[in-house]
């Protein structure tokens, strides 16, 4: 080794010392893994019941409720005959190819991790858009979640709290929060700044900023980021499914292992299927709210 | 009133990471160009002193970047300054807590704007009644107040309209009833009608004047636009580079610009249209008093001019010429009493008319026409050679005989 020189070869750390890093970390996390898990998973508790009740809820109910609720919320939030049927016809194809309990399985988490994404993500956003400082914080954090391989935040999810719906769920946000983060903060630094100076010039104070004007103001673009998010924790169930999530993730995850086609490609039909069902309500909703805002393009 | 309503000492402020390290370098002499490429700090406004009597309408006026949108913000405290103090009806703004800054901008104060800043997701009901919202007024109450003002400012049967359904008129009209409905002694109005076509400029215009008259606010107005300024204003001061140029009444500025800069804006100005009668009007000739025509020869002729304008206990009765009274007296008619035969009757023009309105008459007329107000009593006379003096630019005016002297010397 003394010989080989550090100009033809990069001069990289000692293997054991790169073993000893490792070593240590892993042992630290799994110290505090070991010591702190219990307790976490017990603060997650309250989660996991609600993940049950609502699963529990889509399953036992009988199909035809569970359809009907569906369609009535579809046409509350939309206003749309058209795609309600669509929903209906959706969801009767996909209980008739036997999907039905997956289904209402994943809907049931995908329900629970977008209204946790939203619940946090919303708020972040707030305290991005209010400074520059927690932005410049904020802003590689979640490049980092969206880049880093979702396995790889999974291996600690799993170390922390073992296989099942609750770390399952923990990764799907992680995964899909981001965008509700960005175009919140997005959308409140986009509002016109006049108006927010007549909102101050008439003695609003920041409270009365927040939710007379920037938040209403700001709603196109958060809800663009709801949709987004929506999306993208769809796109999870099936990594999810990896760690022990039931629903029309692991018939794929088991599609790929035993190669059976026609059955990965029904269930990856019905992820769709939901996917377009979500995105398009939510959007008709979205566009219904703001209503008045076409053809706001004052000069 | 010894103090005045609005009051504004050694203003300064200035852009930048440290804005207080600059102070010393203006009080220096430094100029604004030198401070920028020395340090990076734009000296947005420098020594403002002004004061702003209550029920006026005080006029801001200078080209974009004069830092006139910068002072109007000081008033309300959107923007803070870096030194210097303000007092509004006693109050010293500086000192305020951000609470009572916030009851202060709600009740004391409101604003309209160049881009109108009405909230788009709010009904015009609602935009107008923004105010009374934030100050927690209860529903029933502001929706009422809202619906008078937006009847006062022309818009009734719109209430349940977007602002995106409005033309840029009617969006102003909505900004001005806003303003109006918090009933707060002073409106500032940001360049509010710059935006909008001069049609609709004009018609805002009169609404304003038309709404002061009866309202008596105190409004500071600016404007990059001058016959604007002399349309509105009462008082107006004139800024450059974020400094005060002058400061004065309409005709002040237009008829003694105090440097080149106000000058140049005072050039292009129709003075027809925004000065007075009152303003330009030269004192009166001679004013024949006596009884009899021989007396008032005898007046007339200690008197430089061949006319005087012949007022009796009840005012103003017509002009008299020497002619006139030097045939009547030739004719032996020297003891009789002055009467219609030698008294011309001649039209008095009002002191407060616009030049315009009387240029046919001052122009028709063989004599100067007299000024008389509404009590009948001379004031003043109006001469064509006033009129076409005060209607020719004054730099010309000036120059014109040089320039031709000159020219002959070099011929």
């Amino acid at each position: 080794m003394a010989e080989s020189s550090w100009l033809s070869e990069f001069p990289a750390m000692d293997r054991a010392d790169l073993l000893a890093i490792r070593k240590s970390l892993d042992g630290g996390f799994r110290e505090f893994s070991r010591a702190y898990g219990d307790a976490i998973e017990a603060f997650f508790d309250p989660l996991l019941s609600l993940l049950v009740w609502i699963e529990q809820l889509l399953i036992q109910s009988p199909w035809w409720l569970v359809i009907a609720a569906i369609a009535g919320l579809s046409y509350v939030a939309s206003r749309s005959v058209k795609l309600t049927v669509g929903v209906i016809v959706a969801f009767i194809l996909i209980g008739y190819f036997g999907m039905w309990d997956n289904a209402m399985r994943t809907m049931g988490i995908i329900t629970v991790a977008t209204l946790l994404a939203i619940a946090l993500g919303v708020p972040i956003g707030i305290l991005m858009s209010r400074s520059n400082r927690i932005q410049t914080i904020v802003t590689p954090i979640l490049d980092v979640m969206q880049t880093m391989p979702a396995f790889v935040y999974l291996i600690p999810v799993v170390m922390l709290l073992g296989i099942g719906k609750v770390p399952g769920v923990i990764a799907v946000v992680i995964y899909a929060v981001p965008p509700v983060i960005r175009l919140t903060n997005l959308g409140i630094r986009l509002v016109d700044k006049e108006v927010l100076e007549a909102a101050t010039a008439y003695g609003a104070n920041t409270w009365q900023r927040l939710w007379g004007v920037q938040m209403p103001l700001a709603m196109p673009t958060i809800m663009a980021g709801i949709n987004q998010t929506i999306m993208m924790a769809l796109s999870m169930v099936v990594i999810a499914s990896m760690i022990g999530v039931k629903g029309l993730g692991q018939p794929v995850l088991k599609s790929i292992t035993n190669q059976y086609f026609t059955m990965g490609l029904f269930n990856g039909l019905a992820i769709v299927a939901l996917a377009i069902i979500f995105d398009r309500v939510s959007q008709a909703y979205a566009k219904r709210s703001q209503k008045h805002m076409q053809g706001m393009h004052h000069e | 009133m010894s103090n005045p309503f609005i009051q504004v000492k050694g203003l300064y402020k200035i852009f930048g990471s440290d804005p207080a390290s600059i102070l010393p370098m203006i009080e220096a002499g430094k100029s604004k160009n030198q401070i920028l490429a020395e340090t990076a700090h734009t000296v947005g406004l420098k020594d403002i002193n002004l004061s702003i009597e209550k029920g006026k309408i005080f006029v801001i006026m200078g080209l974009s970047g004069c830092g006139k949108s910068t002072l109007i913000r000081h008033f309300n405290r959107l923007i803070d300054p870096t030194a210097g103090q303000l007092t509004v009806d006693g109050v010293d703004v500086m000192q305020l807590s951000q609470k009572e800054l916030e009851s202060f901008r709600s009740h004391k104060i409101s604003m309209v704007f160049q881009r109108f800043g009405l909230m788009p997701h709010r009904t015009v009901l609602e935009n107008v009644a923004y105010g009374l919202t934030v100050q927690k007024v209860d529903k029933k109450t502001r929706q009422q107040k809202a619906k008078e003002w937006l009847e006062t400012v022309g818009l009734k049967g719109y209430e349940e309209q977007y602002p995106s359904q409005l033309s840029g008129g009617q969006q102003q009209r909505v900004g001005l009833a806003r303003a109006l409905c918090t009933d707060a002694d002073i409106l500032l109005m940001d360049e509010a009608f710059s935006a909008l076509d001069p049609l609709i400029r004009s018609e805002m215009q009169d609404q304003l004047i038309e709404l002061q008259e009866t309202l008596h606010k105190t409004i500071i107005f600016i404007t990059h636009d001058l016959d604007e300024a002399l349309r509105l204003g009462d008082r107006i001061a004139i800024l450059k580079d974020g400094e005060l140029v002058q400061e004065g009444a309409p005709e002040d500025i237009l008829l003694n610009p105090i440097n080149d800069y106000v000058e140049a804006f005072v050039r292009d100005v129709n003075r027809a249209r925004a000065l007075t009668v009152e303003t330009v009007m030269k004192p009166p000739a001679w004013r024949i008093t006596a009884d009899t025509i021989s007396e008032a020869l005898k007046q007339m002729r200690t008197s430089p001019a061949d006319y005087g304008y012949y007022v009796t206990d009840d005012g103003y009765q017509g002009i008299v010429t020497q002619e006139k009274l030097e045939e009547a007296e030739q004719n032996d008619a020297g003891a009789d009493k002055v009467c219609e035969k030698v008294i011309d009757e001649l039209p008095p023009v009002s002191p407060e008319s616009l030049i315009e309105e009387v240029l046919p008459e001052t122009l028709d007329a063989d004599y100067p026409l007299p000024v008389v107000d509404e009590e009948g009593q001379l004031c003043g006379e109006l001469s064509r050679e006033t009129i076409a003096k005060v209607l020719v630019d004054t730099t010309t005016d000036e120059e014109a005989p040089e320039t031709i002297v000159e020219h002959r010397k070099a011929s």
